[in-house]
């Protein structure tokens, strides 16, 4: 089965169905993914200041890193089943949704910072845990994480809206082939 | 209509008239552009309040001093609260009147109320203190966090 069908089938769910109908259900999911996204995009955007040395210059790195962590766990955990459950509800379209679509390949390039950070500069942390700038590679990694999840909600909120929806045609080729957009055949 | 409400609903219809209201309604891109920049502003005061009430409450950066992270937070409480305001009134502008009608909206103003005045008062005066303070980081967290939900429902036409 293909992707899109698989995702076709997730759609004729009666939960699927009774999640995207539902008059409080889809609302709670949603406000769920804000508060989440309060505490581990405001979390990771803590340690991000202290990874650039813009503020928190006292506190050691590692402190910041290990003591936030759980929290972040936390709201990671809460954030990527609440947004399973906004996609479970209105799987197709979001499936082809070009804002979805790069939402997830920005979260895999976030995924990739954490661990480039993790196997790298951070191996040796003894040496500027102190630091108020930390050395230049972990900079880095503070300020692509941030342009990251400024990214990352600029889409996340972007998908709500229905430009570049398949069936909002025509749309430029290019929008249709990035969407998966199935195309019905011209008439004969 | 009482006096306050109707003062209320003539400046609801004063604000979406402004040219800023209008320039809003009119624009497809205008309102999604500025609700992003509001969101992201509201993740910056989430982390920047967050780890002082956290710490408040006794969890997160134990080893280091309610008041300095109270002190080096400040500006970015300040800062993002500036921009969410900004990018408040003029969401509010464009739909004035539908905020009038919706009780999530006045739910999340008289949070929003209460949350400026405890954060710039008792907060304030506390984590200088430099205790931690269960009651304060508790109160301060709710404060805040009805004020996002209370956000989020506006969009739902609660």
């Amino acid at each position: 089965m293909s992707l899109l069908g698989a995702v076709k089938a997730l759609a004729d769910q009666s939960w699927s169905i009774q999640l995207h109908e539902s008059l409080y259900g889809y609302p709670i999911v949603e406000s769920l993914h804000v508060w989440a996204l309060c505490l581990f995009v405001g979390l990771t955007i803590v340690l991000d200041l202290r990874l650039t040395g813009l503020t928190f210059k006292t506190v050691p790195v590692s402190d910041v890193v290990k003591r936030i962590l759980p929290w972040q766990v936390a709201g990671f955990v809460v954030m990527v089943i609440s947004g399973v459950l906004l996609f479970y509800a209105i799987p197709i379209r979001s499936y082809q949704n070009i804002f979805f679509r790069v939402k997830l390949v920005l979260l895999v390039i976030a995924g990739l910072n954490v661990w480039i950070f993790n196997s790298g500069v951070y191996l040796r942390i003894q040496a500027w845990d102190r630091d108020p700038i930390p050395p230049a590679r972990a900079r880095f990694a503070g300020f692509a994480s941030l342009a990251l999840w400024v990214l990352i909600i600029f889409c996340g909120r972007m998908i709500a809206y229905n430009w570049f929806d398949c069936d909002k045609q025509p749309q430029p080729h290019m929008i249709n082939t990035l969407a998966g957009c199935e195309l019905e055949a011209p008439a004969p | 209509m009482s006096g306050i409400a109707d003062m209320l609903w003539h400046f609801a219809k004063w604000s979406e008239a402004t040219p800023l209201g209008k320039m809003i309604r009119n624009s497809e891109y205008a309102f999604p552009m500025i609700e992003f920049v509001h969101l992201a502003a509201l993740a910056v005061i989430g982390g920047a309040v967050l780890i002082v009430d956290m710490r408040l409450l006794g969890f997160g950066l134990k080893k280091t001093s309610v008041a300095v992270l109270a002190k080096d937070a400040q500006p970015y409480v300040t800062g993002s609260l500036i921009v969410m305001l900004l990018t408040g009134i003029a969401l509010y502008s464009s739909e004035a009147t539908k905020c009038y009608a919706s009780a999530a909206f006045w739910i999340k103003m008289a949070s929003l109320l209460l949350a400026m005045i405890f954060t710039y008062t008792i907060k304030k005066r506390v984590a200088a203190g430099d205790h931690e303070n269960k009651l304060v980081g508790a109160l301060s967290i709710v404060l805040w966090f009805g004020v996002a939900w209370g956000g989020r429902w506006i969009g739902f036409g609660g």
